[in-house]
């Protein structure tokens, strides 16, 4: 049973990074549009996530309360020593939350409260992931002193470095990537799916030089990121894969094949946080000159894992199909 | 923490019940075809997206504070009090789909299938708020494990769910939140029917909260009976510090007002009614309750806070059911009040009662079972986390859910503000 948590909480993670990732990539792509083309975007982003973007973000509840409900050390060291960064990204989901919801409900559209709600969406759209990159890179970066003696090494710089730094950088390039690739299918028209198409290459090549960025920090963290991806069997595969649907993936592009990308990058995302996730079983997060987390021994009694387990499968069986339903209902149409 | 959660049970209490107000109207418009339901449909959906889109944010920032602020609590209790949790957490996945079905799904869908998502957000509202009530219940009837030398052993997420207080807190919670909000959107409807606006609108709306509103509030005063039971037993302190009775006696006396003197131990100009406590918990005038004296003093809750907050729940409570009979009089009896000025300004003058009972009753209970986390297992000062600066963090929680609220405030008045133009053209 335990594995079957642990597998939920891997899904939660992926599909938080995937689908909630490309919400924040629309505000993204937002910020990296010029003015007469904002709205245009605008338009299409809402038309894309505005029915399913609540539903997104639930992946990141479900994925909380496993890690307190199952694996609640871990989760309270995590809380502890990450206070801050959890805390900003936390700061950056409300206001993203609130002012694209409110940007759609607030029944006067003056231009000036508009634009109020565009700034706080687009700017938090990114501050978000940033974050969320952050966090994910402090778990892994063995920069967490549980014996840490001052206020600085305990809480600062457990996530300011370097390599975390970098990793938030490159959750913002994929995000971006990912609502780019998403929002081609979504187009009005063909100019719409150029620009599109422009945004994605260039958050492709954003990712790409962020990508060796966090190769390299690691390298002055003496993280030995490259050793561990590359030693390991399965880690390596899930990064060539990777690496071969990013080819297939442009080229369906140039042949105008609209829909059957988003399956690639989505692929190539799971894969990369595959290949992560899978070298550093069974810990969760690695601490600085002590023994790391493991989700096999810090988890919670038996029995909570075991009904934690059948909550969650039962829960999956009410919220998978109704949620595939969801997105099959509120897909565009193909243009014909 | 307790002022995000005071704001949040506001967000949630809404967020639980507009949704059937809302299928309620929904399946009047499909039943009568009356545009005017359509209209009312519309209109509270959009408060509905907007309440869940707070809500939902709210939630978010509150499951992870619990971790932010209270680590060592987490720690412990997570694995035991969890399981409404996660399941929690499903149903509000649930809502999230359905209300993604409902509000974009006009004219997509079978027009029964739509109303259904409609309904299952409420439900699955409700279902979400019993399941947090439940684990709150927990924390001040601890159940589901064995406390031993410092060790929680034999855990059991399931016993620890329902365990003796759930059942109570859940129906107080809920019948909580229907008169809170049904009084809440009857006034602001009262309201505009006074000013003369879409009277036709506003009346329709009028009558579907408060009937909802008017019969909770009737039906409080006898759950509120069974969760004061329950707290006598379990929670002896918390009922003690409630009715601020200090002294141990048989024909335990119920004291109504007065504030609560904890030098000389007595209640300054209050109303004492001999026997009725003793009657109200043991169901005779004789047998004493514990008072205070029983307590020992370190395990003692803030008195005067939670007496005087229990008055003002217990008041407003009151007045409520009184308004609420009055209603149902009136629409059985006297339907000519119905429109008289007087009977409106007093729905637009209970427009905040219920949300101010609300959080009287969340201060009883909280502040009640301090200085406990887990009653008669952790204290509250043991949880906290051991990062310094922590009421930075606090200010920022704070800020955070004060701009939401007025924020909250503003879209909601200007949605009432363009009911005229908005649906007017249409019927």
């Amino acid at each position: 049973m335990l594995y079957i948590v642990i597998t939920f909480l891997f899904l939660a993670i992926v599909l938080y990074f995937l689908l909630g990732g490309a919400d924040f990539g629309a505000g993204i792509i937002e910020l990296f549009t010029s003015g007469k083309n904002k709205s245009r975007t605008r338009k299409t982003s809402y038309q894309a996530i505005g029915p399913v973007w609540e539903a997104n973000h639930m992946w990141l509840i479900i994925a909380v309360v496993i890690m307190f409900v199952g694996f609640p050390v871990i989760y309270s060291d995590m809380c502890t020593y990450l206070h801050i960064p959890l805390l900003i990204m936390l700061l950056g989901i409300t206001a993203r939350g609130t002012a694209f919801a409110f940007r759609n409900y607030d029944a006067i559209k003056g231009e000036r409260t508009q634009n109020f709600y565009n700034h706080i969406f687009v700017y938090s759209s990114f501050i978000t992931p940033l974050f969320l990159g952050i966090i994910a890179g402090s778990a892994i970066s063995r920069q967490i002193d549980l014996h840490a003696t001052t206020f600085l090494s305990a809480y600062i710089f457990s996530w300011l470095n370097y390599f975390s730094v970098a990793v938030g950088l490159f959750t913002v390039a994929l995000s971006g990537y990912l609502a780019a690739i998403y929002l081609i299918g979504e187009a009005d028209d063909d100019t719409d799916a150029r620009r599109f198409i422009k945004k994605a290459r260039f958050m492709n090549i954003l990712a790409v030089i962020f990508g060796g960025m966090v190769f390299l920090a690691a390298e002055l963290e003496n993280i030995r990121l490259a050793h561990f991806i590359f030693g390991n069997p399965i880690s390596l595969i899930a990064v060539i894969a990777a690496a071969i649907s990013l080819i297939m993936l442009w080229v369906m592009i140039y042949k105008g094949k609209k829909k059957i990308i988003r399956v690639f990058a989505a692929f190539q995302v799971t894969m990369i946080l595959l290949a992560v996730g899978y070298m550093h079983f069974p810990y969760f997060i690695m601490i600085k000159g002590s023994e790391n987390l493991s989700l096999l021994t810090l988890h919670a009694p038996p029995k909570t894992i075991n009904d934690l387990g059948w909550g969650l499968f039962i829960g999956s069986f009410l919220i998978l199909p109704s949620l595939f339903y969801l997105y099959y209902s509120f897909q565009k149409k193909e243009i014909v | 923490m307790a002022i995000s959660l005071g704001f949040h049970i506001i967000y949630s209490c809404i967020g639980m019940v507009m949704p059937l107000f809302m299928a309620v109207s929904h399946y009047k418009w499909i039943k009568t075809g009356d545009p005017v339901y359509k209209n009312i449909t519309q209109a509270w959906s959009k408060g509905v997206a907007i309440f869940f889109a707070t809500g939902a944010v709210s939630g978010t920032i509150l499951s992870f504070e619990l971790g932010l602020l209270w680590p060592k609590f987490m720690e412990h209790a997570g694995p035991i009090f969890g399981m409404p949790f996660s399941l929690e957490g499903v149903a509000f996945f649930i809502e999230a789909i359905a209300l993604g079905f409902f509000l974009y799904g006009w004219n997509r869908f079978n027009k029964w299938f739509h109303w259904c998502t409609g309904v299952i957000v409420g439900i699955s509202g409700i279902a979400s708020g019993i399941l947090v009530v439940s684990a709150n219940a927990w924390m001040n009837n601890p159940a589901g494990f064995d406390y031993i030398n410092g060790q929680y052993l034999n855990i059991d997420p399931i016993k620890a769910m329902f365990n003796g207080s759930w059942f109570s807190e859940a129906l107080h919670m809920t019948l909580a939140a229907f008169s809170s909000t049904g009084f809440a959107v009857a006034g602001i409807h009262a309201l505009m029917i006074a000013r003369k606006r879409n009277i036709l609108f506003h009346t329709k709306a009028f009558k579907i909260a408060i009937v909802f509103g008017a019969a909770a509030a009737i039906l409080q005063p006898f759950s509120g009976d069974i969760s004061a039971k329950n707290a006598a037993k379990k929670q002896p302190a918390k009922l003690a510090a409630m009715e601020s009775y200090f002294h141990t006696q048989r024909y335990s006396p119920l004291v109504i007002g007065g504030i609560p003197d904890t030098l000389n131990k007595r209640v300054k100009d209050g109303i004492e009614i001999p026997g009725l406590l003793s009657f109200l918990v043991n169901d005779n005038f004789k047998q004493p309750v514990n008072g205070l004296d029983k307590i020992p003093k370190q395990n003692q809750p803030p008195i005067a806070i939670t007496h005087i907050t229990f008055e003002i729940m217990i008041a407003i409570g009151s007045v409520m059911m009184g308004i609420g009979l009055l209603y149902f009089i009136a629409l059985w009896k006297k339907r000519s009040w119905l429109t008289k000025k007087w009977f409106l300004d007093l729905f637009i003058l209970s427009t905040p009662f219920g949300f101010i009972a609300v959080e009287a009753g969340w201060t009883v209970t909280e502040v009640g079972r301090q200085p406990w986390i887990i009653q008669g297992i952790m204290r509250t000062s043991e949880a906290v986390t051991p990062m310094p600066g922590i009421h930075y963090s606090f200010y920022l929680f704070t800020f955070i859910y004060f701009t939401l609220s007025v924020a909250v405030i503003y879209l909601l008045s200007r949605q009432i503000k363009m009911v005229p133009e908005l649906y007017d053209r249409k019927t």
